[in-house]
């Protein structure tokens, strides 16, 4: 694991050297300002909290995310790096976790950069700091369960087209999986507890549980689970066609 | 010292190398010949740890790829095919980058750093992208993270292919002065090559090995080795020449004229040759003995094996 820090940093400073980030921040940061104040009616509501702003945080990343991802490892391989990297005394774990931390972090700078949405609540009024703290831990989580699968997405094609779509997607299904119209739809033909099941893996339903302020351990669990099992399964493909 | 014992790769149903076995000892410099899809890149894939064979086994040293992959790797340094690197550093950042991947710190990062920049010749575009960069001088930063940990192990993909001829100096004498108690291995369709830098040349065609000897034994293969050549100014009697002692045959190109003479087995034929032109005062313009026409030998062996 010594070479991750190593790893991590090439990868963050490559998301500044190439555009990526900056234009990743800036859309990041105007659709999450015309979402809050324009779609959830931040100051109509006539409430000191951030819950329009993080309500469409799911629906945001569902594209940006996925759109940060899709480079990762398909570039690797369209521009045989790929051979590079794996003939270096790292382990293809190492590198993955270097990836995954990189884009991580810069989706964890994005978030820290609504810091002016904050501070106008706490100036309009009095809202509870905990649980928009809270709420913020919980966002940068299901970022990371998007993230997961973004890289796994990537490291199946050489092209970021196909690596975006198929993230998309799958993200999709995630976020699909705890709504209403989806559950509606199976509801009095299913047993209830396949439909509890299916709305449990929704990444919806557990970030809304941690944005109330309440972080437990089922939903943190889960989305940990989350990452770790699409990066797992990002690195068995990886493993198993590298030549490809 | 590299052991590789009936190396396989096969992908599906194409069979990329076949049963390859050999043994490389530190000083030697190999070089790795086939056309185009022979097995060459498969295989050196394999000796830097990137393919799992299917079946054989490498060592290097006392270290086995399969259980000691990451340890063999940090003595071997590889230029992949094209030389990839991340187009988005500065040839600076990335020897940094690959330098501390190595292990390097400190001091002894930045001093091997300086030296292979020096030894490249990168000074000219250390903070340019690298994506915006010359073939030329891609490479060299290809060569230059290859050699960045100063290897005991050095494998080289293609490492002129694409370079003007300059160039394809620079990286020869490169190697040269690398190789010499080290292993380096070069892959190249270019034959001249071999004869420049290597000791010892393996010919590789469809994953079988056909040829494995020194240059010098792949130029005895030519039936133009050794042979001596002449033309003349004007047309004159030459019926003495192929009835020398030593000669097996003479042959006239018809459009040039020329007039080359094979020797029998290994004979020396130029002394008689000299003897008789001065003898006759044949009116020559030119004559030189050949090395061997790796040309078609090359042909010879790796077609051989199509038509079989």
């Amino acid at each position: 694991m010594r070479h991750v820090g190593i790893l991590l940093k090439r990868e963050f400073a490559s998301f500044f050297a190439t555009p990526v980030a900056y234009v990743f921040i800036v859309i990041f940061l105007m659709m999450s300002g015309v979402f809050t104040f324009y779609i959830g009616g931040l100051y109509e509501r006539g409430q000191a909290d951030l819950l329009p702003f993080f309500n469409f945080h799911p629906w945001l990343y569902l594209f940006l995310v996925p759109a940060m991802a899709m480079r990762t490892w398909s570039e690797e391989r369209k521009s045989g790096t790929i051979e590079l990297i794996m003939t270096l005394p790292v382990t293809t774990l190492e590198v993955m976790i270097g990836k995954f931390l990189a884009a991580w972090l810069v989706l964890g700078m994005s978030l820290m950069l609504t810091f002016p949405l904050w501070l106008t609540v706490n100036y309009l009024g009095n809202p509870d700091n905990g649980i928009i703290l809270a709420a913020y831990f919980g966002s940068w989580l299901m970022a990371g369960a998007f993230l997961a699968i973004g890289i796994c997405m990537s490291a199946l094609s050489k092209s970021q087209v196909v690596a975006f779509i198929l993230a998309v997607v799958v993200c999709f299904l995630f976020v699909l999986s705890g709504s209403g119209v989806l559950l509606d739809a199976f509801e009095g033909w299913l047993p209830n507890i396949i439909i509890d099941t299916i709305a449990s893996f929704s990444f919806v339903t557990h970030f809304e549980a941690i944005s109330k302020g309440v972080i437990a351990l089922n939903d943190v669990g889960y989305f940990i689970i989350v990452i770790g099992v699409w990066l797992y399964a990002g690195l068995v493909i990886i493993e198993n066609k590298k030549a490809d | 010292m590299i052991l590789v014992n009936e190396l396989t790769k096969s992908f599906g149903d194409f069979v990329a190398v076949q049963d390859l076995s050999f043994d490389i000892k530190a000083g030697e410099v190999v070089g790795f010949l086939g056309p185009n899809g022979a097995g060459k890149s498969t295989t050196m894939k394999m000796l830097t740890g990137f393919l799992t064979p299917t079946k054989g086994t490498i060592k290097i040293g006392e270290l086995d790829m399969k259980k000691a992959r990451q340890k063999i790797q940090s003595q071997i340094g590889y230029l992949p095919e094209g030389a990839p690197a991340y187009g988005d550093m500065t040839p600076l950042q990335f020897l940094r980058f690959i330098a501390s991947v190595r292990g390097l710190k400190g001091q002894d990062k930045k001093d091997r750093i300086d030296t292979v920049i020096e030894q490249v010749e990168l000074h000219q575009v250390l903070n340019k992208s690298i994506d915006n960069l010359s073939k030329g001088f891609k490479r060299r930063v290809g060569l230059a993270q290859a050699i960045i940990h100063d290897p005991d192990i050095l494998i080289l993909d293609e490492p002129t292919d694409g370079l003007d001829p300059n160039q394809k100096h620079q990286v020869r004498e490169l190697i040269k002065n690398i190789s010499k108690d080290k292993i380096v291995i070069v892959s190249t369709h270019i034959l001249e090559e071999v004869t420049a830098v290597c000791n010892r040349a393996m010919i590789i065609s469809n994953g079988v090995k056909l040829f494995d000897g020194t240059p010098i034994e792949l130029q005895k293969k030519s039936r133009y080795y050794k042979a001596v050549s002449l033309r003349m100014s004007y047309a004159a009697d030459i019926s003495g020449l192929a009835e020398l002692p030593g000669v097996a045959d003479m042959e006239v190109e018809p459009k040039t004229g020329t007039v080359t003479l094979f020797p029998e087995n290994d004979a020396v034929i130029l002394p008689a040759i000299t003897d008789l032109i001065h003898r006759n005062k044949l009116p020559i313009d030119d004559l030189f003995v050949e090395q061997g026409r790796l040309d078609d030998v090359f042909r010879e062996i790796t077609e051989e094996r199509v038509v079989s």
